[in-house]
């Protein structure tokens, strides 16, 4: 197989890594609006801090793209 | 489009070009490269326009704050109560530190958001060379503060002895990883944002009149980029209070 095909699998296949992420970020916000529903009184004080677990988490899916980048350009 | 023709395959918008560093005033120290880059360039300008923000808002010294005066204080009350609710109250004497960083990444991050500048956080030797700093500073305090009991960091507190043969390693191998994840989620952010930016630029281009359709996709990944850059540079900074706080506190 040639090397430019095998890259573009390879960074293909590398971004399989972010169904992972995209899983996650949805739970960050599933459990924030279920928190919400059994609590309507802590949506300011868990608002400010869906912020970071959806930062952190979509850290995994960047990684992946990373990658995926490396493997296509170096 | 006579510039279709130019670009690889025939897509009009080559989106690794934005990120090229080129030396505007050249200066060579025998084998070192010195250079004031565009990249320095846009670093000095984050720098004044966080000092001109600052500086020019905070000058009236009103009692009851107007417009400019009141958004310079809502950016020092966000960072202090960061640091004081992260940190604690021994975190004081790194606010300076910390509110720099923020503010020097915030300012940095937008203005590579207008057409034509340099982003300088998109490159992977700025971050690292922020979070080396970092973590190599919040590991010296915790040393000194703490001495040979900062290896408690990575000895679990409750947990049976035996454990500790497994546990530590992951341990040691998850705080090693700090910089590496704090540097690659900024650059990695930006530079994606970015080359997502000029693709979708390029799409605008290769279409004619049905344009109009990237052309909005354009405009909703361009609001999507602000937040990413104000997000990433409070994510940032927020991390290096945490990573701090492990230190000085050992859990």
């Amino acid at each position: 197989m040639e090397l430019e095909a095998a890259k573009m699998i390879g960074a293909g296949l590398a971004t399989l890594g972010m169904i992972g992420a995209g899983l996650g970020v949805g739970q960050v916000w599933a459990n924030y609006f279920n928190a919400i529903a059994r609590n309507p009184a802590s949506k300011d004080e868990i608002g400010a801090n869906i912020w970071i677990g959806f930062a952190v988490t979509e850290a995994i899916a960047i990684f992946s793209l990373v990658v995926a980048l490396i493997i296509l350009f170096v | 489009m006579a510039e279709a023709t130019h670009a690889e395959g025939g897509f009009p918008v080559d989106p690794m070009h934005q990120f090229e560093v080129h030396a505007i005033v050249p200066i060579k120290l025998g084998e070192l490269d010195l250079s004031f880059t565009n990249a320095s360039l846009w670093m000095v300008i984050s720098a004044l326009a966080v000092l001109l923000f600052l500086g020019l808002s905070i000058r009236g010294r009103a009692l009851v704050p107007g417009r400019m005066q009141s958004m310079a204080e809502m950016s020092y009350e966000m960072i202090a109560n960061m640091v004081r609710d992260n940190v604690g109250q021994e975190g004081r004497k790194y606010f300076p530190f910390i509110f720099s960083l923020f503010m020097f990444l915030l300012f940095g991050n937008l203005l590579g958001l207008i057409p034509g500048s340099f982003t300088f956080t998109s490159h992977i030797i700025v971050t690292f060379a922020l979070a080396i700093v970092i973590f190599l500073a919040v590991t010296a305090i915790g040393v000194a503060r703490h001495g040979t009991k900062f290896l408690g960091l990575f000895f679990p507190h409750g947990a049976p002895l035996w454990t500790a043969v497994i546990l530590v390693p992951i341990e040691l191998i998850s705080y090693l990883s700090r910089p590496i994840s704090l540097s690659v989620r900024l650059f990695a952010n930006m530079m994606a944002g970015h080359i997502l930016l000029k693709v979708f630029t390029g799409f605008i281009l290769l279409t004619g009149f049905i344009g109009v359709i990237p052309l909005t996709v354009l405009v909703g990944i361009t609001a999507l980029e602000f937040l990413v850059a104000v997000l990433q540079a409070y994510i940032f900074t927020i991390l290096t209070c945490v990573y701090l706080n492990d230190a000085i506190h050992l859990h």
